[in-house]
């Protein structure tokens, strides 16, 4: 029992990276209709920006803030400087583009800063308070709480309370008719990016720390176990992407758990293969909203 | 030089076959043109070229003298031209309201929301609906509050009666013919639905393979049987 409790408590806080990651595909996937398989390694390369400037300064917190800034730059750069020139009418083409960024980011990466783990510090002990006598978490998992809750609140408020929140849906969903009612359509796809590339930077120093270092593909899984979860959400709902996050997490946690550490990364994609085929809307998919 | 909108030998179109061959038109302040024709004449590409969606051959376009090709079709907006598309453009995944504050969102401070729902009480009613869930005649309601949540100059009108039941058309064309009366605003109205176009019209102007034919008011049209045979087919 006590080992089941400590799994959970683990699983739902690898789940709430899985969440972040998750939504930033969601993101992207929203506004552009392009899944963005170079999520991973963008948010390694702000992760390395990240942890240089905290080793040159001293301030891990100036290096997360780093990161998170390099994130919303890079996402804006991805899409001005290469997106924006792809030929979006089969959607192969932007998936193809995006692979081919993974290849050149973690090429560089690795002539930059070579292609051995660096050990990547966690700011606060990841040691877990025992509570009742079972281990639940760490002040570092409460961090990663507070940040992704953060994160999730901030959006929600931004797509559906501001005046940008609102022009950023009605560009996705309709880009003719909001250029006629004088939504900068473009604008909005750059911010798109811009926000997805930021919450994925922000997953990816929250994870790597948990995960063996930084290493040009240290994100490779977390980006399969976060692709899952926005698969299992439905790609198309950010609360999808937040709980298929969760039950990634959980389900991950209860397997490397009870049977072996080995064999997460291949349940992981049984999983993916499973809800491509048996509900490739998703688990929470409503019907239909556009008919016409 | 009164003239709101100058539309000067425009071609629109590829190669050999223009969809619009050298049309000219003019709408003054407050003045409501009918464009009519049968389908395939060219009405909606001429509106779409209007708003920039589509790029003319050759001749020019002005609002107020300034030259409309050199506008972003997103800044349109700023200069107090509104369009209306064909099949409504209502973004049905937004709700009434954020489908009609979409339309002010240009404008500082944004406009209240009232003066659309006393137009339109059956807005009103369903503001927190998605456009998903409206009926057609909604839809139309939506589309053309929508444009005039952004208090246009100039309203571009694609097809407003189709699929709609007459007494909703006659509704929508009295609520214009109003709107003109009270705020002067100018109607360039594309239409199939000739009496009902002709019903609100200063002028008519008819398209036939992307050609003006004629060009007469609105009440001479419909009074000359031989212009109507000719032209409008009844």
């Amino acid at each position: 029992m006590d080992r089941f409790v400590f799994l959970t408590f683990d699983g739902l806080s690898r789940g709430a990276v899985y969440a972040a990651f998750a939504l930033a595909l969601v993101l992207i996937w929203r506004a552009a209709r392009i899944v963005n398989f170079a999520q991973g390694a963008m948010a390694v390369a702000t992760a390395y920006v990240g942890y240089s400037v905290a080793d040159a300064t001293g301030s891990y917190w100036l290096g997360f803030l780093v990161a998170v800034v390099a994130g919303l730059l890079l996402g804006a750069g991805v899409e001005r400087v290469v997106m924006r020139f792809v030929d979006h009418s089969s959607p192969l083409n932007g998936v193809v583009v995006a692979l081919g960024l993974v290849l050149i980011i973690q090429g560089v990466l690795g002539m930059i800063y070579g292609n051995e783990f660096r050990p990547a510090e966690a700011p606060l002990s990841r040691d877990a308070f025992e509570i009742g006598g079972i281990a639940l978490l760490s002040r570092y998992d409460l961090f990663v709480f507070g940040a992704v809750g953060a994160v999730v609140v901030l959006l929600t408020l931004l797509f559906t309370r501001t005046p940008t929140g609102l022009r950023m849906r009605a560009a996705a969903f309709a880009p003719d008719v909001s250029r006629l009612l004088g939504v900068p359509v473009g604008g909005m796809l750059t911010l798109g990016w811009a926000l997805a590339a930021g919450v994925g930077s922000l997953a990816g120093m929250l994870v790597i720390p948990t995960e063996l270092g930084l290493h040009p593909t240290a994100m490779d899984i977390v980006f399969i176990s976060a692709f899952t979860a926005a698969v299992l959400g439905g790609l198309d709902s950010p609360i999808g992407a937040v709980l298929g996050g969760l039950l990634v997490g959980l389900l991950l946690s209860y397997i490397s758990g009870y049977l072996g550490a080995t064999v997460a990364p291949m349940a992981v994609l049984a999983l993916l293969v499973i809800v491509l085929l048996s509900r490739p809307d998703g688990l929470f998919a409503r019907s239909k909203a556009r008919t016409a | 030089m009164t003239a709101l909108l100058e539309v000067e030998n425009l071609t629109v179109g590829y190669g050999a076959a223009p969809v619009l061959h050298d049309v000219n038109l003019t709408v003054e302040p407050g003045q409501i043109v009918a464009v009519l024709g049968a389908n395939g004449a060219g009405k909606s590409t001429l509106l779409r070229t209007l708003s920039g969606l589509l790029p003319p051959q050759t001749g020019s376009i002005r609002l107020d003298g300034h030259d409309l090709r050199k506008i972003k079709v997103e800044h349109l907006v700023r200069h107090g031209i509104a369009h209306v598309p064909e099949g409504r453009g209502v973004v049905t995944e937004l709700t009434v309201e954020e489908n009609l504050r979409l339309g002010g969102l240009w404008r500082k401070p944004q406009p209240s929301l009232e003066p659309i729902y006393e137009l339109f009480p059956r807005l009103a009613e369903r503001r927190r609906n998605e456009g998903h869930q409206l009926s057609g005649g909604e839809r139309q309601m939506l589309a053309i509050g929508r444009a005039l949540a952004a208090q246009p100059r100039l309203l571009l009108l694609d097809e407003p009666s189709l699929g709609l039941a007459p007494k909703i058309t006659a509704q929508i064309m009295a609520l214009l013919r109003d709107l003109r009366d009270r705020t002067g605003l100018a109607v360039l109205l594309v239409e199939q639905n000739v009496r009902s176009a002709l019903s609100i019209a200063d002028q008519g102007v008819v398209l036939s393979l992307g050609r003006i034919v004629t060009r007469h008011d609105a009440a001479t049209l419909v009074d000359d049987a031989e212009l109507r045979h000719a032209y409008l087919g009844f």
